[in-house]
């Protein structure tokens, strides 16, 4: 079912936004990732703004649904979406990776407002947030907790064994949201040609369904697609739900998408300048 | 003979105590309940006993998540595996946040009963010592360890408890005091200290005995807490004899060798000797017979402690003599003797 659309053009309006600043803050920062950041905004969006119960101005308040970034290297994203939420203002943005920030490369709990567990390390964040959904069970607590994946992350042997901890202890609490935007760092170059790679993991929805979670598929870039896919999982009990969303690599830069060199390369002025009206575009297609 | 106790006991026994004034802790077990005790809380308490399967990255994990979220979890696994497999999820996870996760690392050291070179860990001080947030200790028997679970459960922050696994000479009474961070005299003595550490320290009381009947004293510390070390207790036990014999079951690099002599090295060298394992895997033996031949028996470290003394004679570790010359009588001989010796000598230049 559609959401409402004023929330999904506001969303959608956000989305662009939020793409523009990646590319400015990383441009400016001179270092940090870009592919990944820009295939996730619409799933963190809709995170923060329609799914999580949260308060920004009390990150630490104990019932908060929670939100594990594991892919870490996409950090920059959660920080201008937590910055957009009210968590800080919204120019310590463009302090990202710079000495003394509160933004580190990747998420630093102790360190950024709003980071519930820190990550960067692939696979880590996935037994976390376990760990928290079985803590929610155990002191009676109702918040949920979603875990945002990479698709490369879940090569990581760790994500397998946490899958299958949670399907033991039937975890309903928790979904994982694999972000497929099916391009890793460097991959396994296909048909012998470099420029083509293999996808770094393949029959994800079988994959998660044989380690007995519930499996729902969505378009991770559709919010009228992937918010109901959300409110299905939170709503499915007795098992944990793994959300596949399909997603683009560099999503809303036509020369940065599906490409795996755009995995970390930090964007010159000019191609800055050459993508920047690319996403005004956007946003001026965005209906009213 | 001295009464003996299994730690695993002793670790298992006070958890389940401790459930029933701590209700927000969380045995967490990578399937080996069996063999650290943490069966007693399973059995006897089980909303408090979680196993975690075979799988201790995905365990190191859902203690960080579960820490956060303000439960007290406690690690049930052998040491080879929380210093070595979930390395990376107790560096970037647990030690990185500072989260309260508690590690027993059961079957550490070398008394591991036959399991051999993959479940013998004689790297986890090393290991755990050189992360940031850790502390780590090492009790020298049951009733320490006891104390040590109880005291470590009620101190926030990464902790690492090394458990050995076969029973071991008790040593301490009942009015014994676990002061985290705080060394422990164990015996009085003059001509050299040992620094012990874990169930080393008892064997370290024993060569003290075999010392006093070679006329040698020894003054016998021991280091529960390898880190934070206790900078003052080790220096003061260093002042008093100015000799120091370190002696553990774990490899002689980054161990209670290497804290102590990070200690003294800045803050008051004296000649010292690192006494452990020499840098190597060890195999599947009797306990007795891994001892014997690796090294670490009472008599070993009493022999080491031998070589140590003929190394620094008493005259070597004597402050230098003060400048003001004293008159001294000199037969003619040696005043020949003196003026040869000055005339021998290179020119000095410019170094003093």
């Amino acid at each position: 079912m559609p959401i409402d659309p004023a929330l999904k053009r506001d969303l959608m309006t956000k989305a662009v936004q939020v793409r523009k600043f990646v590319l400015h803050a990383i441009h400016k920062a001179g270092a940090g990732h870009i592919g990944g950041p820009l295939s996730m905004v619409e799933i963190a969006l809709a995170m923060y703004f329609k799914l999580l119960r949260i308060d920004p101005k009390n990150p630490n308040w104990p019932d908060r649904d929670r939100y594990i970034l594991s892919k870490g290297h996409s950090s920059i994203t959660l920080y201008i979406i937590l910055a957009l939420k009210g968590y800080f203002p919204l120019e310590e943005v463009f302090t990202f990776d710079a000495i003394n920030s509160r933004l580190q490369g990747h998420p630093d709990m102790l360190k950024t407002p709003g980071i519930d567990m820190a990550s960067g390390s692939l696979g880590t964040g996935s037994s976390p947030a376990l760990g928290m959904a079985l803590a929610a069970r155990r002191l009676g607590k109702d918040f949920h907790t979603w875990l945002h994946l990479g698709d490369g992350e879940i090569q990581e042997g760790q994500v397998w064994e946490m899958a299958f901890i949670a399907d033991h202890y039937k975890v309903d609490n928790l979904t994982a949201i694999v972000d497929y935007n099916k391009v890793q760092q460097f991959g396994f170059p296909r048909d012998g040609n470099l420029k083509k790679r293999f996808n770094p993991m393949i029959q994800v929805p079988e994959k998660w369904r044989a380690f007995g979670w519930n499996v729902i598929e969505c378009d991770g870039h559709d919010f009228d697609s992937l918010i109901p896919a959300c409110e299905e999982a939170k709503a499915t009990k007795g098992r944990p739900t793994c959300i596949v969303a399909h997603t683009i690599k560099g999503k809303g830069v036509s020369f940065m998408e599906h490409d795996f060199m755009w995995h970390a390369r930090v964007p010159t002025q000019e191609e800055l300048d050459r993508a920047i009206p690319e996403l005004d575009a956007a946003l001026a297609n965005i209906v009213r | 003979m001295a009464q003996m106790m299994e730690m695993r006991v002793a670790w298992g026994d006070t958890l389940l105590e401790l459930t029933k004034t701590h209700p927000r802790i969380m045995v967490l077990d990578g399937d080996v309940g069996s063999s650290t005790m943490a069966q007693t809380v399973a059995y006897n308490a089980p909303d408090f006993y979680m196993n975690m399967g075979i799988a201790e990255q995905n365990m190191m994990g859902v203690a960080a998540g579960m820490a956060t979220v303000g439960l007290i979890p406690w690690l049930s696994s052998f040491a080879c595996f929380l210093a070595h497999r979930d390395l990376d999820q107790l560096r970037v996870t647990v030690a990185q946040p500072k989260l309260n996760v508690k590690l027993a690392g059961h079957f550490s050291g070398i008394l591991a009963g036959k399991t051999g070179k993959t479940h013998i860990d004689v790297q986890d001080i090393a290991i755990l010592r050189s992360l940031p947030n850790m502390i780590v200790v090492a009790p020298a028997d049951g009733v320490e360890c006891m104390q040590a679970t109880r005291l470590l459960t009620d101190t926030r922050g990464p902790a690492y408890l090394r458990i050995t696994r076969d029973a071991s000479p008790v040593i301490f009474g009942e009015d014994y005091t676990f002061v985290l961070g705080k060394v422990v005299l164990l015996r009085e003595g003059k001509d050299l200290t040992i620094f012990g550490t874990g169930v080393q320290s008892v064997r370290a009381l024993e060569a003290a005995q075999l010392l006093a009947s070679e006329g040698v004293s020894a003054h016998v510390v021991h280091v529960h807490t390898l880190k934070p070390i206790d900078v003052q207790g080790v220096v003061a036990a260093a002042k008093k004899t100015g000799r120091v014999l370190t002696t553990e079951e774990h490899n002689i690099f980054g161990g209670l060798g290497g804290a102590i002599a990070e200690v003294l090295g800045q803050h008051c060298p004296v000649p010292m000797k690192i006494h452990g394992l020499q840098d190597c895997f060890l195999e599947s033996g009797p306990n007795d017979a891994l001892l014997e031949k690796y090294g670490l028996t009472a008599k070993h470290v009493a022999s080491a402690a031998m070589d140590l003394l003929r190394a620094s004679p008493v005259a070597a570790r004597k402050p230098p003599p003060k400048k003001k010359p004293q008159a001294k009588v000199r037969t003619s001989a040696q005043k020949k003797q003196a003026v040869r010796k000055k005339t021998a000598q290179p020119k000095r230049k410019g170094r003093r």
